[in-house]
């Protein structure tokens, strides 16, 4: 088994590995970083749970090859709050009821959060595109929906507040 | 080196820092090396142990691929332009609606942030959006080996399931799409079971007017109804010289159905989906008609 010297800034903070070249990001994050809060979810590309964002685009980390992310930065969903206090995003997620069981809820935050990046101000129809990446089997979508326009509004009135999001 | 659930089978991963080192990979390890751009048709595929490639090429630190470019009477694309870079380009839209129709209809936002022209067609899959797209606008594919580079006609590539005219020795750098002549209108339109989903059928179709009126030329090809992407040109001679209305699309509906060879499977059985292709060939000429510009 060969491996390669991995270098990838997550969430702001260098981190180092040698893996093996048929590692997922996805695996690299969970069980090597320890980072369990992005999820693997269907594991074909089609769910979404896994969603983080890689030198800045939103990405589905089960189909992306950690030696792929090589020198790159990764934002996850542990590198949204600030400080203790929850990004805008996450507080209207539970402030709107915005999941159930909470599987699909990092993935959708950190699309939710990619889109909001492209457009500040989109309108439901957009919103609706922009997560039809994103499964969620609980909610139906609408307090999903509901949560993305709240949290674009605050960080249309405070955009320091997601600066977590911008590490990547 | 922590314990991890291993998916794909093993493989060696190099990336590449310009061109010329890929292509000298790939003649190096040839039959063994497989080029990876945006990764979200081969890892798929990889991850399923269905490709087992003994050596994946990563050409993200290859630059110069990714323009988007209108350049004398062609439109140049790299091949490693995103389905996004596409799809957001309004000049390109402006020309070719069928090219929006098509990007704006490629998996979910994630997969349009990496996935690549270039990827989607060398890789070839029968159920992928663009081949027929640039069947229909006679689109061709530039392919680069150490030997110099070959231009091939889109009419011709798609041989077989996930099989092309391209050789192991060479990578797809651009995709080009001859200028749009006046009075041509263009469509993709999609029948898909749920948003995001690969085409149950995909029709592209290109209309040229002549100052009659009467359909000068016409380009009309069909997704995953076949091995491959195919031209149906029996509907495109039927075309030819008549008028844009129901009766001539109707027509050509019928002759792209007897063109087809769908199988059946989870999208559907077979004659369900000939039903579709008439149904779905005449949507997309209808809207290419009404998108003909200076009539």
């Amino acid at each position: 088994m060969t491996t390669q010297h991995i270098s990838v800034t997550v969430n702001g903070k260098v981190r180092e590995a040698d893996v093996e070249p048929r590692l997922l990001l996805v695996h690299l994050l969970r069980d090597v970083f320890g980072l369990t809060g992005t999820h693997t979810g269907c594991d074909t590309s089609n769910c979404g749970a896994c969603t983080v964002h890689v030198n800045g685009r939103s990405a589905k980390s089960c189909t992306m090859l950690a030696v792929q992310a090589d020198g790159a930065t990764v934002a996850t969903i542990e590198g949204l709050e600030q400080g203790g206090k929850l990004h805008p995003l996450q507080q209207a997620f539970w402030d709107e009821h915005g999941l159930q069981c909470g599987f699909c809820t990092p993935g959708m935050i950190m699309q939710s959060a990619w889109l909001l990046e492209q457009n500040p101000d989109p309108d439901e129809h957009q919103i609706r595109e922009g997560i039809a990446g994103n499964l969620c089997r609980c909610t139906g979508y609408v307090n999903i929906v509901k949560a993305i326009q709240q949290g674009a509004a605050e960080l249309r009135a405070n955009p320091a507040a997601g600066a977590g999001a911008a590490s990547a | 080196m922590v314990d991890s659930a291993m998916i794909p089978g093993q493989f060696e991963y190099v990336r590449p820092g310009s061109l010329d080192e890929a292509l000298k990979v790939l003649r190096d390890r040839e039959g063994e090396a497989k080029l990876l751009s945006g990764g979200y048709s081969l890892l798929p595929l990889i991850k399923l142990r269905l490709a087992q490639p003994a050596l994946l090429v990563d050409l993200q630190a290859v630059g110069g691929l990714d323009g988007i470019a209108r350049s004398g009477d062609e439109w140049r694309i790299g091949g490693r332009a995103t389905h996004r870079a596409i799809l957001d380009h309004d000049g390109l839209a402006a020309e070719f609606p069928v090219v929006r129709d098509a990007a704006g209809g490629i998996g979910d936002q994630q997969v349009r942030n990496w996935g690549t022209i270039g990827g989607s067609c060398a890789h070839a899959d029968p159920s992928s959006d663009w081949p027929a797209v640039l069947i229909a606008l006679g689109g061709s594919f530039v392919c680069r080996s150490l030997d110099g580079e070959r231009v091939l006609p889109a009419r011709g590539f798609f041989v077989d399931t996930f099989v092309t005219g391209i050789e192991p020795t060479e990578v797809l750098t651009e995709v080009r799409i001859p200028n749009a002549a006046p009075r041509t209108g263009s469509a993709y339109v999609k029948l898909e079971r749920r948003a995001g989903d690969f085409a149950t059928v995909g029709v592209a179709a290109v209309l040229r007017l002549g100052r009659d009126g009467r359909i000068a030329s016409a380009g009309l090809a069909l997704t995953a109804v076949g091995d491959a992407p195919f031209a149906a040109t029996g509907a495109e001679a039927a075309l030819i010289g008549a008028e844009p209305d129901e009766a001539a699309f109707r027509a050509a509906g019928a002759a792209a159905a007897s063109a087809a060879r769908p199988v059946s499977d989870s999208h559907g059985p077979a004659d369900y989906k000939l039903a579709m292709v008439r149904e779905v060939t005449v949507r997309a000429l209808r809207l290419a008609a009404s998108r003909v510009q200076g009539a």
